[in-house]
């Protein structure tokens, strides 16, 4: 037949032009080219600039003395120690400002995000105040309120708060008793790693029977038990072998204790502050996907209000909340390189340092950015485990 | 024979009854938003304590106790720190805000030129309200004006060097013109720039899929400062000897680039969400690549996104003032620099200042969020689910 000839024809495709395969083609190749030409005529000026400004490139400057001191040091460091170890130090001090903001961003954020859909006009009027307040203002900003603004401005070491606890605030920082370990400390950490083995074994069996017979089990007071007493008893069984070094007020300053600086408790609360307000609006947003079927359905069983939230709404509501939460975190991790602007020496102000004092802008960058993309990349793959488990379980 | 009709119809509609005197007016909106349950009214307490705690101390500081003119420190310290104001005083310092305010809008613009952001911030305005109205006819020609006729003006006009303007060098520029300027620009070219790298993440060209990819990933990982320190440091090495970039332009380039990967990542959640019948309806009219972009799948994803665009843009605005770490001075460096001012030095001089500048950022960025609020509930086409 004639119609089954023109379909066994080669399509005619036009000009060679046309072809998407040969467009394709041709364009990658023009990028290719751009991007990689231009590539390389920065590595050509760059390794020509540092050549000219007689600047050494490669790692070996790691080894080498810094010369430069660190004021907040979670491991041991002096400025004999070596560029390595600086930036070292500086990543801890990030990672330390991100966990302890990332856990007081959440707190805040769902006692906010609950705050704002409740019945009560008050408090959902506070917290929408709250939201659209820190929403809108630049975190750093959050940060110098807080350094210049408000700690700043506190009584002289001699004049300092007295707070409970034997605690103390001036403007030099926090200062709270600091525990002393002594003899036999180590059964209290035993007994804790073991009260949280037998907590998870608990509540391990106690789903199981519950799967099989129905029996509930109150898990949740047994672990408090257990991980509260269990310490507390091997505490009193060791003979008490902690002891507190409480800080003492001295003429010009506070002695003994452990001193919060200013410049980490700025930061820190500004980050929480400010993330808080965003992690508020997810945990809302969640709550609110839920579809108001689901809490008629569980009352229609006959739970009753408390259960409903714990069991039906909440992991529901999770499932929302945990990817833009995930975003926070990272914000919140990105955020605190904001660090540079006080003085805390995060990761960021350590590696500004060290590109000023040898010049190796190209190594210091890279760094950095290695550094924060393998925090990102951490914290993703952490939250992405959560993710999973709290993802729908579809049969 | 008379037999009892029992059936009886009601003829006239029953009068209404007012409802009961515990549901309506005031009292039951106390009862139903403040003293519901015993846990409701323990809130209210507690939110009334709250207010009632934080609510005076903040007016007596920002209003009552504040002093708003004066020549230097002494109208803002007390007696034992050398000024005039009784010991135990606390209040704003507004007096400090009102002298440094030509310094927190124009930075060291020179005094005698400053008509010429004012003039562009006229001029802005009146080419932006128009735009921002949606009854106003000739879009088209107000976005040309407003993007591509307004920066040429405006550039001219701030630095100057031609028309027997004077020249102004990018250092003396400060304060809000730095600020907004850096957000303008960043805005509008971090938009078309994210839309070309949303377009080349969803390409089917491997080579160019990947290399946005790497961009946008790379950029999203790591911090704005990180990206300023490279553009600071690293953009006068990358370029051949003798040939160097103003601190200002630079600073610009970071800025763009970092907005331009996030706003890429917004825009490809428009991009996914147009449902694969309208690529493959403007496939079968026969439009090429660009045009089915451009007239079909772009207008829809855009407005589906216009949220998160807006999310972005008042990100990108908040962001600017981190400029201050590569030591340039936009709104809030000049507070801050000013703070060392020691004719102005006090302990409430910090505080008012940054109060200040939070007030400025927080109008702008809720103007925005609430246009954008505006827009999307204009916008919506009963798309959503």
């Amino acid at each position: 037949m004639a119609s089954q000839e023109i379909l066994r024809e080669e399509p005619n495709r036009g000009s060679f032009i046309n072809d998407p395969k040969i467009r394709s083609l041709f364009f990658q190749t023009l990028v290719v080219i751009i991007v990689f030409g231009s590539l390389w005529w920065i590595v050509n000026n760059v390794i020509e600039n540092l050549q000219r400004l007689h600047i050494a490139s490669g790692f070996q400057f790691l080894r080498s003395r810094a010369g430069f001191d660190i004021s907040t040091t979670p491991i041991e460091y002096t400025s004999d120690s070596t560029y390595g170890r600086a930036l070292v130090v500086g990543l801890l001090n990030t990672i330390i400002v991100a966990v302890a903001g990332i856990i007081t961003a959440t707190i805040i954020g769902f006692i906010v995000g609950i705050g704002r859909l409740s019945q009560n006009w008050l408090i959902r009027k506070i917290c929408t105040v709250y939201v659209e307040v820190f929403r809108n203002i630049p975190p750093l900003l959050v940060i110098f309120f807080w350094y210049s603004g408000v700690l700043a401005v506190l009584p002289a070491p001699r004049e300092s708060y007295h707070l409970p606890f034997g605690s103390y605030l001036n403007q030099r920082g926090f200062y709270f008793p600091r525990p002393v370990w002594g003899d036999g400390s180590w059964l209290i950490g035993v007994a804790f790693l073991l009260a949280l083995a037998m907590a998870w074994f608990v509540a391990h069996r106690a789903s199981q029977r519950q799967m099989t017979t129905g029996q509930q089990f109150p898990v949740f007071w047994t672990s408090v038990a257990l991980i509260v007493g269990l310490p507390l008893l091997a505490f009193l069984l060791g003979g008490m072998p902690v002891t507190f070094d409480f800080p003492k007020q001295s003429t010009f300053n506070l002695t003994g204790g452990f001193q919060v600086k200013p410049e980490f408790l700025s930061l820190y609360l500004a980050l929480s502050f400010y993330t808080a307000a965003f992690i508020a609006e997810i945990v809302r947003a969640g709550i609110r996907g839920v579809s108001r079927g689901q809490t008629e359905a569980a009352g229609a069983l006959g739970l009753r209000s408390g259960p409903i939230l714990r069991l039906v709404v909440v992991p529901q509501a999770m499932r929302i909340v945990i990817p833009p939460l995930t975003s926070q975190y990272l914000n919140l991790t990105k955020n605190s390189s904001l660090a540079i602007a006080i003085g805390y020496p995060d990761l960021t102000a350590t590696a500004g340092t060290v590109l000023n004092q040898t010049g190796q802008a190209v190594e210091g960058v890279f760094i950095m950015m290695i550094a924060y993309l393998v925090l990102s990349l951490v914290t993703s793959f952490v939250m992405n485990i959560v993710n999973a488990r709290m993802a729908l379980v579809e049969r | 024979m008379q037999e009892h009709d029992m059936s009886w119809v009601r003829t006239e509609m029953a009068l209404a009854q007012p409802a009961p005197p515990t549901e309506r007016g005031a009292y039951a909106w106390v009862r139903k938003n403040l003293i519901g349950s015993v846990g409701d009214t323990v809130l209210t307490v507690l939110g009334i304590a709250i207010v009632l705690w934080i609510l005076p101390q903040v007016i007596n500081w920002a209003f009552i106790n504040a002093q708003w003119t004066g020549p230097d420190r002494t109208v803002c310290t007390t007696v034992a720190q050398g000024g005039i104001q009784p010991d135990g005083w606390t209040g704003a310092c507004w007096a400090f805000v009102n002298a440094k305010f030509g310094q927190f809008m124009f930075g060291t613009y020179p005094v005698e030129e400053r008509w010429r952001p004012i003039l562009v911030a006229i001029l802005f305005v009146v080419l932006l309200v128009p735009m921002l109205i949606p009854r106003v006819p000739r879009k088209g020609l107000n976005a040309l004006l407003l993007f591509v006729a307004l920066p040429i003006v405006a550039f001219f006009l701030l630095v100057g060097g031609v028309f027997g303007l004077p020249h102004v060098e990018t250092p003396r520029w400060g304060g809000l013109l730095v600020t907004l300027s850096l957000s303008f620009v960043g805005i509008a070219v971090s938009l078309p720039m994210g839309v070309v790298l949303a377009l080349g993440r969803r390409s089917k060209m491997p080579i160019i899929k990947w290399l946005c990819v790497v961009f946008i990933e790379t950029v999203r990982g790591i911090p704005l400062i990180t990206v300023l320190f490279f553009a600071s440091v690293m953009l006068p090495l990358f370029l051949p000897e003798g040939v160097s970039f103003d601190k200002y332009l630079r600073a610009l380039i970071g800025v763009s680039l970092f907005a331009a990967a996030y706003m890429a990542e917004v825009i490809r959640g428009g991009l996914q969400a147009i449902p694969k019948g309208q690529y493959e309806g403007a496939d079968s009219l026969g439009l090429g690549y660009w045009q089915k972009m451009g007239l079909i799948v772009l207008p829809q994803a855009l407005k589906l996104v216009i949220p998160g665009i807006v999310n972005t843009f008042i990100g990108m605005f908040k962001d600017t003032s981190l400029v201050l770490i590569i030591s340039m001075f936009d709104l809030l460096g000049v507070v801050k620099q000013n703070f060392a001012d020691p004719n102005w030095a006090s302990p409430q001089t910090p505080k008012s200042g940054l109060i200040f500048a939070a007030f400025v950022f927080w109008l702008f960025c809720f103007g925005m969020s609430r246009y954008s609020m505006y827009t999307e509930r204009r916008l919506d086409t009963g798309y959503k689910r």
